[in-house]
């Protein structure tokens, strides 16, 4: 969930009105907004560098605000600002609009050429004209585009943002893509000119830019934005050119977003607009820019698309479990930006979902809306009328049923982990891993998480070393499941529910274990006996010591296995006694 | 016990004193060691009221066996100056003396003997004085006499520094009559017998009492694991609000079920690489259902069923990427398409099982997890009745102040999260998550339009930690968990008043 920090009272200012924390987390919770943390920046500095750094700093008072993951229009202080304004009905949600350039000018031209194809396909472009900026609006700027790169642009990766002092260049743009040697310009607020491959190295060990160098480092051609003078504006996704750089007294600014996600770009573009047209000269107006596709096809941007949708108050009074009026409905709706009116037929209700709520896809979405408006805590909680028998899974109703008995045969149960090393269910049990039948995690960032466990005994095993100081002798069990390849799955594996119990003590105790097994056999109603019963058999298994291990057969099944632990496994996970374990598998149980 | 005369006598001493007696005088007048009287006095309490006691410490000097030993026989420098005749006596023979190494240096720095080196056959010891005053002898005397007050402190320190000398505590007891006096015994029982309720003779016997404030011996037993407990009595609730459970033993699931049929794009960061576990083998899930995945494909791409959709190029093969299931919303997407292939009738459904996160890891968060889930299909449910059954639930588990914040979830539209007000922190904490499924992921399954999926979860670890005070999660779950922690742990009725809050009416 995105953070949005803004200064407590400019915020207030902007709102018109003082609160109190407590008044102003309780609106945040009411409309989906949590005030996450109340501070400064000398109180951040003082916290992760240490006073003597935050001597300095600003104790204006800070507040950082959650924002739901897909509300982009709220995370700048002009975007929060507005929101709550029209929620409060102390404003009413602007009217965006996309305009030609005054006096019959040109619009900005920003030619795309095939070779970003393969990099980086796509970009839009629009103007804001005679924008005034103070040092508040101008940080909040920059800062918005940087929350835009971090959520919906997914790191750059998907759109990266380019804003220019229109002034300093002249259209028409080329976007295309070169070698990287072939690239040459002075990088934002550098002193010297750079090749592309030298800007990579350079930024390698830049705590911020490093982070998106991976999204180009290796492509062929690196996608670059011309002037028609030949000046870089920008080196998408990485850095924009230091000549075109934005300042406090830029008034006229270029936009262009490039992407491999058109849909994201188009948003993007939108929310930048939208936030900030506020300070032109014409509030909430955007200049169109022209946008040519390598097939000659022209688009003009920012869309600033405005969708009508219609549904019925019913609609909303029975998803929801209220009961108003469409005409109250509407007023709801209005209150979240979605301008609505009641159609007249019937009881449907006309919403207007205005561009920079393109979290807006469904009604669903516009029904949430309303009821965010009604407030959720104003609606009453009734129980639906559903009737149903409940069933236990057959396989969980047998693992509680065993557990219980197992505590009560004197055996304490342990919790391990289904993820663990290669190691623990290889090499430490004397088992090949390729003999495991093992799932393989690609992305451990641990050893810890290189497998799914295929057993559950070196749990058991790491629990024992973990509680050596405990009095002996130590019985633990553990019903639990692990994971086999299978072919014969959808996703080529499947769980299998085991019980592993282990006997720790100066004494191998295999009789302990055995009758353990036997117990168990006498609550699964399984006599002893070599057809229908169950019974045991002199087996080699390489966990176990030679000679004393035996296989378990139920019903002429192999099940599992039981024994004395070989003196190797004993040492490989750390311990120092004599240890007698059993695993069976008790899925045929069922 | 010890044995009944010596009890008696014991007791006939003291009937014949006033205002009682030390256990030392005791010892000493009856003739045995006082230890021995120790153990009577201990015996006669064990009886009850027969006498009361007082416990009396006191100190005083007692000779070593050295110290003993000289008193007796001299210290070793006299010993070593008898030994010696007027003649003197080689070195070598006085140094073969018991006595010989410490008397003889003690000797000479108290200048009673001298040592002619030169002496022809070897050095030789002689007298120096006629005679000689054992003043270590006397001291001892004295003390042995029990006079050792007429010593100085610096004198006895001396001899304690030489360990002839030690200084003992003596605990004993003043002992005087209690209420239920008497010079004779009856001897109490400790425990009735088999024999004793055969023969009727528990009637004529006096029972020694039990010490209530002792611990009892601990049973020995087995122990549920506390996270384990506190699954049985979430399972307990579901059932009881009649919800079927869940098949969830299928940790490994496949992009698609996981991510795609929830309406989770596949640009979402949850399917980063940083968030995930993927896997590497078997890496690809094959067998989906074709119609059904051409559905979702198109609602991810496209849109349809009143939706926008997401509008970006939908790749079956991110899809079929498998992983370790991130929610058990994966399995409760499994159940909905199979209710979906069927006549339309409500569910109930719940799992409590692990769910794995490839996420940074703190004392509050581990990889691996325990989601537990309630899913609620039927025609025309709405939020109030999530609501409904979320407030149903939470007082089940003693929490009944519930107020819930709009949320944002890919899944599910509206989403709510769950807050509950701590009395102990004076403040609302976030509870769960819930919300109503999206169209978009019910619609392409094939379930009908006008039903309603309702739905919440929260992990099982966060309720437990609460219940049993424990900060770190290791110390829970995993290897590492303190059994006498398990061994310890009561078991889950409610959460503590205190740490919820009181009944709202």
């Amino acid at each position: 969930m995105p953070t949005v920090s803004v200064k407590r009272d400019l915020l207030f200012e902007a709102l018109g009105q003082k609160y109190t924390d407590e008044e102003f987390d309780e609106l945040c919770f009411e409309f989906g907004l949590e005030l996450d943390e109340i501070t400064s920046e000398k109180e951040i500095l003082s916290r992760e560098q240490g006073d003597e750094k935050a001597a300095g700093a600003s104790d204006v008072v800070l507040y950082k605000i959650d924002v739901p993951a897909n509300r982009y229009d709220l995370l700048c202080l002009e975007g929060l600002v507005r929101g709550l304004q029209v929620f409060k009905e102390k404003l009413e949600a602007p009217r965006y609009k996309r305009v030609s350039p005054a006096d019959g000018g040109e619009p900005q031209r920003l030619v795309i050429t095939e070779e970003t194809a393969s990099v980086r396909p796509h970009a839009v472009a629009a103007v804001l004209r005679n924008i005034s900026f103070t040092q508040e609006r101008y940080e909040s700027f920059i800062e918005l585009q940087e929350k835009l790169h971090q959520n919906i642009c997914r790191k750059r990766t998907l759109v990266a943002i380019g804003t220019h002092d229109l002034d300093t260049i002249s259209g028409p743009f080329t976007y295309t893509a070169k070698p990287p040697g072939d690239i040459r310009f002075k990088p934002l607020n550098q002193s010297k000119e750079y090749t592309a491959a030298e800007l990579m190295s350079h930024y390698k060990t830049d705590s911020h830019l490093r982070h998106y160098l991976h999204i180009i480092e290796n492509e062929p051609l690196y996608p670059i934005i011309y002037d028609s003078n030949g000046i870089v504006l920008s080196m998408p996704p990485i850095i924009n050119g230091d000549h075109s750089k934005i300042s406090l007294n830029t008034k006229n600014i270029f936009i262009e977003c490039t992407a491999t996600d058109l849909t994201k770009a188009k948003i993007t573009l939108d929310m930048i607009v939208t936030m900030f047209s506020e300070y032109c000269d014409e509030p909430f107006t955007v200049e169109e820019a022209e946008v040519v596709y390598p097939d000659g096809r022209l688009c003009v941007y920012p869309e600033l698309a405005y969708r009508t949708e219609t549904l019925s108050g019913d609609f909303i009074n029975k998803r929801v479990g209220i009961n108003e009026s469409a005409e109250s409905i509407a007023q709801l709706l209005t209150r979240m930006c979605l301008r609505s009116e009641v159609s007249g037929e019937g009881d449907l209700i006309q919403v207007e979902i205005p561009p920079m709520r393109a979290d807006v896809i469904h009604a669903c979405d516009i029904m949430e809306d309303a009821a965010i408006a009604h407030g959720f805590n104003n609606i009453v909680r009734s129980t639906p009328r559903t009737y149903t028998v409940a069933n236990q899974l057959p396989l969980n109703k047998l693992t509680e049923l065993l557990r219980q008995d197992l505590a009560a045969a004197g055996f304490t149960e342990a919790l391990t982990f289904a993820l663990c090393s290669q190691e623990d269910i290889a090499d430490k049990l004397r088992k090949n891993i390729v003999e495991t039948r093992a799932v393989h995690i690609s992305n451990p960032k641990t050893a810890e998480f290189q497998v799914v466990r295929t057993s559950l005994l070196p749990g058991l095993l790491k629990t024992l070393a973990a509680n050596r100081k405990m009095p002996l002798p130590l019985k633990l069990f553990e019903i639990s499941d692990v994971v086999l390849k299978d072919e014969t799955k959808d996703v080529g594996a499947r769980n299998n529910r085991r019980l592993c119990a282990v006997y720790y003590n100066k004494s191998p105790g295999f009789e302990v274990i055995h009758g353990l097994l036997d117990r168990v056999m006498q609550l699964l109603d399984v006599k002893p006996g070599r057809n229908q019963g169950y019974h045991i058999q002199a087996a080699e298994d390489s966990t176990f010591f030679p000679g004393r291990c035996a296989e378990i057969f139920s019903c002429g099944k192999s099940i599992g296995h039981l024994g004395v632990l070989h003196p190797d496994v004993i040492s490989r996970f750390e311990l120092t006694m004599p240890c007698s374990a059993i695993d069976i598998d008790i899925e045929p149980f069922l | 016990m010890a044995d009944t005369g010596l009890l008696e006598s014991l007791l006939r001493l003291l009937e014949k004193v006033d205002g009682g007696t030390d256990s030392q005088d005791v010892a000493a007048d009856l003739g045995v060691d006082h230890q021995v009287i120790v153990g009577a006095v201990k015996s006669l309490q064990a009886l009850g009221e027969v006498i009361s006691t007082e416990q009396k410490s006191s100190k005083h000097w007692e000779l070593t066996g050295e110290g003993r030993e000289i008193a007796e026989q001299g210290s070793h420098e006299a010993r070593v100056f008898n030994a010696i005749p007027d003649e003197g006596l080689p070195q070598n023979e006085l140094m073969k003396m018991p006595s010989g190494k410490v008397g003889f240096s003690k000797a000479m720095s108290n200048k009673w003997i001298r040592l002619d080196k030169a002496h022809e056959g070897g050095p030789r010891v002689f007298k120096t004085v006629e005679t000689i005053e054992d003043t270590v002898r006397d001291k001892l005397q004295l003390v042995q006499k029990g006079q050792s007050a007429k010593l100085e402190d610096k004198e006895k320190n001396e001899l304690k520094k030489r360990k002839l000398l030690s200084e003992v505590t003596v605990k004993s007891y003043w002992i005087t009559k209690g209420s239920s006096f008497s010079t004779t015994i009856t001897k109490q029982e400790t425990e009735l017998t088999p024999e004793m309720i055969a023969s009727g003779s528990w009637k004529e016997k006096n029972f020694k009492p039990y010490n209530f404030e002792a611990m009892g011996v601990a049973p020995d037993c087995g122990h549920l694991h506390p996270l384990m407990k506190v699954r049985t009595q979430f399972r307990q609730i579901f059932l009881e609000m009649g919800f079927t459970e869940m098949p969830t033993n299928n940790f490994i699931e496949s992009s698609f079920w996981n991510f795609d049929s929830l309406f989770q794009p596949q640009q979402h960061p949850a399917r980063d690489q940083h968030d995930t576990f993927f896997i590497s083998d078997p890496a690809l899930a094959h067998e989906f259902p074709q119609d059904y995945m051409e559905r979702v494909k198109k609602v991810h791409s496209e849109g349809g069923y009143g939706s926008q959709g997401y509008k970006y190029d939908w790749k079956i093969e991110e899809a079929q990427k498998n992983l370790l299931r991130t929610h058990t919303t994966a399995v409760s997407a499994r159940m909905l398409y199979k209710l979906a292939q069927q006549k339309f009738t409500p569910v109930k459904y719940f799992s409590i099982d692990r769910v794995f996160r490839n996420e940074t890891l703190d004392a509050t968060h581990l990889a691996e997890f325990h989601q537990i889930e309630g899913v609620v299909a039927d025609y025309g449910l709405t939020l109030g009745n999530l609501m409904g059954v979320l407030h149903q639930f939470f007082t089940k588990l003693g929490i009944t102040k519930l107020r819930f914040k709009p949320a944002y979830n890919p899944y599910t539209e509206p989403s709510m999260e769950v807050f509950s007000y701590h009395e102990g922190l004076k403040k609302w904490v976030e509870v769960g998550n819930s919300g109503v499924f999206r169209p978009e992921m019910l619609l392409p399954m094939g379930l009908p339009e006008g039903v309603s999926v309702i739905a919440w979860g929260l992990s099982l670890e966060r309720p437990t930690m609460i219940k049993y005070g424990i900060n770190n999660i290791r110390e829970l779950v995993g290897h590492k968990v303190n059994l006498q922690m398990v061994y310890d742990s009561p078991i889950f009725q409610k959460p503590p008043k205190n740490k919820t809050e009181e009944a709202s009416n």
